[in-house]
This record gives structure tokens, sequence and C-alpha cells, in this order.
């Protein structure tokens, strides 16, 4: 079923998408937020520009992206997962809670702010390129991997990584010499176990956008995790 | 109804730019366009626009465009600039009757020249004499708002939509090399003509989508310098302080951008280059007071270029894409493909990061 997003507005795309009981196309998109907003069941093809809050609150549908997508893709999503052919704006993942998100090239600032995890509830999102500033800022649980493929000499992220992070991992492709965190956290190079945890990001990150899987892993990672249960202990009273 | 200025209601916006680097002239349709796709990001209370090289043949004479209550209040205005000014055009701006625009002031425009006499007597250069008279006049002038006063440049704003603003100002009419717009969705005022970005003082425009949380402390420090912030709305600010840093203080664009969004003193100690590091310092301890905080990012227009900007944490989301002689910037990709689809090089500055285009020499 392919639905022409071109004189559509955003509640009219996803009437039309809850309508259908097959997968679905959209074409012509341009900026019509909330794609998939809540949506549990389908499969959907986005040609075009999504606008902000791409598949905010997904509950367990795919949505793929064939390009750019906008700001705050994910937002608190809660399961399924997004794929991006192309790169994110700000604050993707923001609040994500479950499910996956593959950005094939670059992600903006704020990617992965306010993360969290529950149980089984495991979200990840995995840049294939490089990330802006303030990566996983309040970041509490689940995972964040940047894997700076087809970078040039910039930096992997931005500025002020990790910012007020308290739970979760993070995973940057790179010996991460260049880059400051802050003092709540550590950073080490993965261990084999933990490559073998990166190594399954990167075979689907490879699968889904066509990358050669031995060069990717064929690097340093460093993981990046908070250094206690509760590292804001004491930090405003003793508790 | 209160009007702008004495209350304060405590905004998203919408903004867009596009510049043509060969001073290639261009309708104001693009840019309408731009802001249909962004619709959701105003809520009817505000949209403009302000277009460069638009009055190619009146490029020597200072451009008003003024918002009058009434006819005495025009009569008043007109009276008051001939005093001060030769006036070798004064008319209405021609507008279009729609149902979605409505309580339109009288709008009309004045292409002036300063009289050399009372230049000779004031012992001001030009520029300062206009953006002194437009201040007296927004301050002073019941009624009056001199909302745009640059040369070879216009702004067009009104309480509506962007779309329907564009269409009201007839702005298929007119052709600039460059052009930006605002949709406006106002948190901290209640919305009057006069509110509505682009803010402009000579031939700097202003589009804002933001919230700054430093506006009583710029507005304090810049007031000193014959400033009058009359609106309470953090844009007009910004407006009146690029112009002071650019025009006054003779910074160059990107220098200004480092005043307002000043890098982090743990940023600037990283910066390896010894020159750029003072002079980092040097311009966020002479200027600490025009550091803009909060969230913010702005289009400025000038005659021949645009410099795009966020503020340091890069709190709202800017987008800039190029074709051809063409470069655009918007709030979201997708103002960019409604411009021009096949926009490449599509990228988000960093924050603090300013993007300066310019048209090339000789060619506005």
């Amino acid at each position: 079923m392919v639905i022409q997003a071109a004189s559509l507005d955003h509640k009219a795309i996803n009437d039309a998408l809850r309508g259908q009981e097959t997968d679905c196309t959209v074409v012509g998109c341009l900026g019509q937020r909330f794609i998939g907003a809540g949506m549990s069941d389908k499969t959907v093809v986005i040609d075009g520009v999504p606008g902000n809050a791409l598949g905010a609150y997904l509950n367990g549908a795919q949505i793929t992206v064939n390009g750019n997508a906008q700001d705050a893709v994910g937002d608190t999503m809660n399961d399924g997962k997004i794929i991006i052919h192309g790169n994110v704006g700000d604050a993707a993942g923001y609040a994500m809670r479950g499910g996956t998100i593959y950005v094939k090239g670059n992600a903006g600032y704020r990617a992965g702010i306010h993360m969290k995890a529950y149980h089984d509830k495991i979200p990840v999102i995995v840049i294939g390129g490089r990330a802006g500033s303030f990566l996983g800022e309040y970041q509490a649980g689940g995972i964040i991997v940047v894997l700076g493929v087809g970078g040039d000499e910039k930096r992997i992220v931005g500025n002020f990584p990790c910012t007020g992070m308290h739970g979760g991992k993070m995973i940057l492709r790179s010996d991460c010499a260049d880059i400051d965190f802050p003092g709540q956290v550590s950073a080490r190079p993965a261990s084999p176990d933990e490559m073998k945890e990166i190594k399954k990001y990167v075979t689907e990150y490879c699968r889904l956008f066509g990358y050669d899987e031995s060069d990717i892993m064929n690097s340093i990672f460093t993981v990046v995790t908070p250094d206690t249960e509760n590292p804001y202990k004491q930090l405003y009273v003793a508790n | 109804m209160v009007k702008e200025g004495n209350i304060r209601i405590p905004s998203g916006c919408a903004i867009a730019a596009i510049i043509s680097r060969d001073g290639n002239r261009m309708t104001g349709e693009k840019i309408v366009e731009a802001m249909k796709p962004m619709h959701d990001r105003s809520n009817g209370l505000g949209g403009g626009f302000a277009g460069y090289g638009i009055y190619p043949e009146y490029k020597d004479f200072y451009a008003l465009h003024l918002f009058c209550d009434c006819r005495d209040t025009r009569k008043a205005c007109e009276a008051f600039l001939r005093e001060h000014f030769e006036i070798v055009k004064g008319e209405i701006i021609p507008t279009r009757k729609m149902p979605e625009i409505t309580d339109e002031p009288i709008i009309w425009r004045y292409f002036v020249a300063p009289l050399k006499s009372v230049l000779a007597d004031l012992q001001l250069d030009e520029k300062e004499f206009v953006a002194r008279t437009v201040m007296k006049i927004n301050t002073e002038m019941e009624g009056a708002y001199v909302f745009s006063s640059g040369k070879n440049m216009g702004t067009f704003k009104a309480v509506g939509f962007p779309e329907d603003v564009g269409l009201f100002y007839r702005l298929d009419e007119y052709e600039g090399y460059s052009w930006t717009a605002h949709g406006r969705y106002p948190t901290n005022t209640p919305g009057w003509w006069g509110g509505a970005h682009p803010f402009t003082l000579l031939d700097y425009s202003v589009v804002h989508n933001g919230e700054i949380s430093s506006y009583d402390a710029n507005r304090r420090f810049i007031e000193m310098f014959g400033y009058k912030c009359t609106l309470q709305t953090d844009t007009e600010v910004i407006t009146y302080i690029l112009d002071y840093l650019i025009r006054v203080r003779k910074l160059t664009m990107k220098e200004a951008a480092n005043v307002i969004a000043a890098p982090f003193w743990s940023t600037i100690e990283k910066q390896t280059d010894e020159y750029e590091r003072n002079k980092l310092k040097y311009l966020r301890t002479v200027f600490s007071s025009l550091l803009i905080t909060g969230p913010f990012s702005i289009v400025l227009g000038f005659n021949g270029g645009l410099m795009a900007l966020n503020d340091r944490l890069k709190l709202r989301s800017m987008v800039v894409g190029e074709k051809d002689d063409l470069v655009f910037i918007a709030s979201e990709e997708a103002a960019i493909r409604a411009m021009e689809p096949d926009a490449g090089n599509i990228r988000a500055p960093a924050g603090g990061e300013p993007v300066i285009v310019t048209v090339k020499e000789g060619k506005f």
C-alpha cells in the first residue's frame, strides 16, 4: 500500500497508516511530524523527509526512512525498530526505553538523551557516522553505539559526551584519546565479552546498510559506563 | 487589548532563509514555500519576511516601513520625517485583502535621505542618525512604529501564519538576492504586528527561534548605548546587540558570533591557536554582558549576506543546504526541500558555529 503524503498533514498520514492491514510505503513526505507514533504492528517505509518525532512512542512497529530524518526520532519509543538510511537531527532516541534505532550516517546533538532501561527493556541506538555534542546526556540506561564509519579526521563525538550519565553504556569505535569525559564515568577498552556484544550490533548495521563487517570490527572500541550504581549519591544531600 | 510591550506571557518558532551567492534575484515565492511544511511551528500570531536587493531603483535611500494606528499618526509622522529627511517617495505598501489577515494598521513606506544640513548640525554619520530617528519614532510617537529602515531591503510582517503573510504582502512581486522568513509562536507577549519578526535596524534584520534567558542583562547593557527596547521581546535586543557589535564597534560577523554565543571557558582553554584563544578570552571578557544564554537559532540578514547562528548548547535546530549558487537555511530540512528538492550538502552547524554566506563582491 502506497500513501501519497504530499497533500496530507500528520494526522491524515497516521490515519491512513492505521487504516491499513498491510505494510505501507509513504512517499513524498515533507516535514509531517509524529509519523507512526505509538504503532505496534506495521512495517512502514518512508520516502522524503519525515518531520520531527518520527516514531514517537513506537511500540513494536518497524519504520525505515530512505533518507534523512529530523529531530527527536524515536522520542520515548518503547519497542520496535527505526532504520534511517541517512542522518538524523538532534535528540534522536530521546528518553527511549526500548527497541532499536539504526542510523547509517551522523546524529545531531543530544542523541540518546535520557535513555533508560528496565529489566528486559534495553533500548539500543547505533549511529554509523559521528555524533554531535552532549551524546548520552543524562543517560540512565540502554546502549549507545557510535561507529564513526566513513569519518574524516573529525572526532567521533562532539563536546561534553556523557554529561549527567548515570546508567547504561556507551560504545565508541575510537581510542577516545581526544575526548574528555566527565568525572562520574569511566572509559576503558572493550573486553572480549564486550567485543562479542559489539559484533552483534555491527553485524546488523552492516546487513542494513551494506558495509563490510571486518573493516568496522578491526578497530579499537571504548566502553563508557558510569562509575557506580548511584554516581550522584551525596551530590545534593547525604542519602 | 493590552498592546505588546505592556504585557508578558511566558515560544516555538520557525525560521528559514535563502541567498544567491551570485546575487541572482528571486521573487519571494520560494521563501514562502519554505514556511509551509513548518506550519505547525507557528500559531498564527506572527509571520514575516525580509528581502534584500528588492528596491534597486531606490538603493541609495533608506526605506522606512511604518505601521501607523490612524491617518493622523501617519501625517504627523510624515511631517516629522520631512523636517529631517528628503523624502523621495511615500506610498502605501501594497497588500492583498484576504480573510486570513485582519486588523491591519496603516502600512506605509518612505524612501528617504537624511538632510545634509541636519547631519552637519548634529555631527552624526548618516546611519547613526537614521538609527536614532527610528528609536525616537518608536519610543516617542504614539501609534507609529518603524519596522524596517535599511537601504535596498525591506521587512514585511503581520499577525498571521507566515505563508499567509507572504501572500498578503504580495511577495511574488518583489525580487531579492536573499530572503529570510519567520513563523511565530509567541510565548511572552500577545502578538502584535510590530512584534512579529524580522526585527530590524538599518539593514540588519533578525529572525529568531528561541527564548533567551539573558534578556534583561542584555537589555540593561545595550540601553546604555542609546538603544531602546520597547517590546519586551528577546529578538529586539538581539538585533540591537548585533548592530552595536558590528556597525558601532566594527567587529566582524564571526567575532560578534563569538560574543553572543561565546564558547565555554573550558572549550576556550582547549583552543590550541594562542591568538585565537586570546581573542576568544578578550571578547568574552570585554562583552560579557552581551553573552546570550538560553536557546536560540537566528538568521541575521544584512546587505550582501546572511549569518546563521545557534546558541552554544544548540538547544534549537538549524539545518543548512546548498545547490549551485544558492544556500538555504531553515529550522527543518523539510523547509529546505520545499525550496529546492535537490539541495545537497545538508548539514547541521554546531552550537555557536556561525554560518556566514555573502554575495560575491560587486553582485549586489
